[in-house]
């Protein structure tokens, strides 16, 4: 088989972490993390207006339960990815056979991560007035264009990440950092550092979004040490809100969605 | 030139009009057999019957290559890969917008003389892309093969047809159809069929090239009592695959032209087509007039990764232990790089180029030993399902003696046997194998790849011992052949979106550009008005190159 067609254009998305991916790979679908990564962006990007981010979006059909009412088999469910289902609301799509597999990888994940658990979901807007002021959160982030630039804006993240993974990510937010949000270090031959955003690279250049909200490209011939960074700058809120607040938080979170 | 393609007063008025048009567009044989000698034009897919992808021109050199300059572009009308790589005769290039419609365009500055649009059935099954890699050129005829199983021959003057046949067997709706750039010997068209991942039987043809009537078949998969057919347990032959869709090569002293057969079906599930799956992923030697095969060598029996064995088989002639040797240069998905004699099929030499873990190494004959088989739970293999290199041309260096290949190093895959119930045109493959590797990334390129995944790599393999004498590594994967100079550069594309030249010496990088567009073609070079030009397809786009020219 030839290299498959890429003709998906993707936004980059928010900040959470998909849980499951190990979970999968190791119950045996055979799928990697980089496939559910992948199913995951195309999922939000293109599923969650009507599904929802927890798959539960449309009454009557949860894809996150890893049962689906018209087929069994993972080809199946790619199939009718592509194909619709006639009749309802469900349309056609222009996904590849690999993109459509890739999104049924990730709806497997979320059923092997088992039900999303008991997340506390509290009040809106207590959670917004923590948000934006005991938790400094937009220091970093921003929500409508305000705050800062150089985390994830979480705009619509409500629309794009389940409340567990919402969860997961104030608690430990190093657990997993999806490819678009890592950030980098580079050492120039001068000696300065900068550190960013990683928003792209290729063999002779990197693109950063600095701590200064600047675009920096800067020439690999200049760079004297690159290191992505392991580490999350955004720290844990485990111990730096209460349980109740985090709730909130989260409430405010899920309630940020796509306006339609 | 026939009367359809032009009245004969016409004709008259032309020769006497441009002096050299008496000399046009006669690609006799000969010409194409001296194609390496004449580097002026670009005849073949790959430059030369040989496959070598290297030329004699020296204009540009490692010293000012830096001083490239943008000629023009064409802009295809066509999202699909720009797969197709041109071919250049008296100054006219000529190249495929994908699908299947053909271009003549001024080399110097691409002003366009004619277009010949072809619309294929939309029945056409296709697993990678609606692409077309090229044409074929014989005296004053192109030949070009669609993806809906016909072979077309067009007047090169005006794009008229002379002939448009359905090739025997090439259902589209069966899952055949044509992408490779045809090759011609002597006085006829070769092609292959694609189709592996829909249990097509795979097949190579010879056609007349003055009627399109078929001289010669080849089946890729051997049907019940022809040898080989023992190697497929049950009926699993009728739906084996064996596919062809990379141009082959040409050795005229031996009379033989050399093909790269592809995966056997279905894909990645071996249990359902026990045996060696001969001659899948295997190269064969024909007898280029009857179309009988005089030797094979399957590079990955009883294939169960995906591993097409279509590369370009590079015809040498190089030192060998002391002796010269007519041997192949073969660098296969597989991720080993191979010797072989091309007069026998002998096996000489195997070395990985890539990190592989589907077999624990090469017996004295070239069998793999030890194959990992798959499991129902995922299995992670090195080279992943795109192998460690693909379709895109290598080319060899008679100058530096070296051999040079695109790489995917380090890549792999988690494959997963399940079963699969052939059904006639749809895909018959198994399970889609999972891979590290983002294909699916934000367009234009953005690199969402992380270094653990595997990285992309253009490495000089030295063919006496296998072994690398440079690698010029990329951060990301590569889907562009190369180009050698008897300059010694070399020149390829990537995904990132750049284009440029490394020194065939030692790997450096000399010059690079952004074109902004994943390269998925192999460049070539040719001249005209005594300036030498490199061109290569990036994006929807081929970008033509030369020399900045002083006091302009």
């Amino acid at each position: 088989m030839r290299p498959f067609t890429t003709t998906a254009t993707l936004m980059a998305l928010g900040v959470a972490t998909l849980l499951s991916a190990q979970a999968a790979w190791a119950q045996g679908h055979g799928y990697t993390p980089a496939d559910i990564e992948s199913g995951g962006l195309l999922y939000q990007a293109n599923c969650t207006g009507c599904h929802g981010p927890e798959g539960d979006g449309v009454a009557g059909v949860n894809l996150g339960s890893g049962r689906f009412r018209r087929g069994t088999a993972d080809e199946e469910i790619a199939r009718l990815i592509i194909s619709g289902v006639p009749g309802t609301a469900m349309p056609p799509s222009t996904f590849s056979e690999a993109q459509a597999t890739w999104i049924v990888a990730y709806l497997r994940s979320l059923a092997d991560a088992g039900p999303s658990g008991p997340v506390a979901v509290g009040d809106r807007t207590r959670g917004k007035a923590v948000f934006e002021g005991k938790g400094q959160c937009l220091t970093c982030h921003s929500v409508a264009g305000v705050g800062s630039r150089v985390a994830p804006v979480l705009t619509e993240i409500g629309s794009l990440r389940r409340t567990v993974e919402l969860q997961r990510s104030l608690l430990e937010p190093s657990a997993e950092i999806r490819t678009d949000n890592r950030f980098a270090r580079a050492v120039l031959r001068d000696g300065t550092t900068t550190t960013g955003r990683l928003m792209n690279q290729d063999t002779f250049t990197v693109q950063l979004l600095d701590a200064k909200e600047r675009l920096v490209l800067l020439d690999r011939a200049n760079v004297r040490e690159f290191v992505v960074l392991k580490e999350s700058p955004m720290p844990s809120y485990k111990d730096r809100l209460t349980p109740s607040e985090l709730a909130d938080v989260i409430g405010y979170l899920a309630g940020l969605r796509i306006r339609r | 030139m026939t009367g359809r393609a032009c009245r004969a007063a016409l004709c008259i008025v032309l020769a006497i009009g441009a002096g050299v048009s008496s000399l046009q567009a006669q690609v006799a044989f000969d010409r194409i057999l001296r194609a390496e000698r004449t580097p002026d034009e670009w005849l073949t897919y790959n430059g030369g019957l040989s496959g070598q992808r290297h030329s004699g021109l020296t204009q540009i050199t490692p010293a000012n290559v830096k001083n490239l300059e943008l000629q023009w572009v064409f802009q295809a009308r066509s999202l699909e890969k720009f797969e197709a790589s041109p071919i250049v005769v008296d100054g006219i290039l000529y190249t495929v917008q994908a699908p299947n419609d053909v271009i003549a365009l001024d080399a110097a500055t691409g002003r366009v003389f004619w277009v010949y649009t072809y619309t294929p059935s939309p029945l056409a099954r296709l697993c990678c892309g609606r692409v077309n890699r090229g044409l074929a050129i014989l005296d004053q005829t192109l030949f070009m093969a669609t993806i809906d199983g016909r072979l077309i021959a067009l007047d090169a003057k005006n794009g008229g047809v002379l002939w448009n046949v359905a090739v025997g067997g090439a259902r589209a709706e069966a899952g055949y159809s044509f992408t490779v750039a045809p090759l011609v010997v002597k006085d006829k068209v070769v092609i292959g069929t694609a189709g592996g991942e829909y249990g097509v039987r795979g097949f190579l043809a010879a056609f007349d090239a003055k009627t399109g009537r078929e001289a010669w078949r080849f089946d890729t998969v051997p049907g019940p009592g022809e040898p080989g057919n023992q190697t497929w347990s049950g009926e699993s032959w009728k739906t084996g695959g064996g596919s062809v869709w990379v141009t082959g090569t040409y050795d005229p002293e031996l009379n033989l032209t050399y093909w790269g057969i592809g995966n056997p079906g279905p894909d990645w599930n071996g249990d359902q087509r026990l045996g060696d799956n001969l001659y899948s992923d295997s190269v064969v030697a024909l007898d280029a007039d009857t179309g009988r095969m005089k030797w094979h060598f399957q590079f990955t029996p009883h294939d169960v990764y995906d591993y097409d064995s279509v590369q370009v088989p590079v015809l040498a002639d190089i030192p060998w232990q002391g002796r010269a040797r007519k041997v192949m240069l073969f660098a296969n998905r597989n991720g080993y790089f191979y010797v072989l004699d091309r007069t026998t099929g002998e096996f000489l030499l195997g070395r990985p180029f890539a990190k592989t873990t589907w077999t624990t190494g090469l017996d004295a004959k070239g069998r793999p030993q030890n194959m990992v088989p798959l499991s129902e739970t995922g299995t992670q293999i090195f080279p992943g399902v795109q192998g460690a290199t693909n379709w895109y041309s290598p080319s060899f260096s008679p100058r530096t003696g070296l051999f040079y290949v695109p790489v995917w190093a380090d890549t792999y895959s988690t494959f997963t046997k399940r079963p699969v119930e052939f059904k006639e045109g749809q895909r018959f493959t198994g399970a889609l194998p999972g891979m590290p590797i983002r294909l699916l990334q934000p367009s234009p390129v953005v690199n969402r790849r992380r270094p653990e995944e595997g990285h992309g790599a253009i490495q000089a393999i030295d063919p006496k011992t296998g072994t690398k004498t440079w690698e010029f590594t990329m951060t990301d994967v590569i889907d562009a052949g190369v180009l050698t100079t008897a300059s010694d550069l070399v020149f390829s594309g990537n995904r990132e979106g750049y284009v440029f030249a490394l020194d065939a010496k030692t790997g450096a990088l000399l010059w690079r550009a952004n074109v902004g567009g994943q390269a998925s073609n192999s460049p070539i070079t040719f001249a005209v008005g005594g300036r030498q030009h490199v061109a290569i397809a990036a994006g929807s786009s081929l970008f033509v190159y030369a020399l900045r020219q002083e006091g302009r």
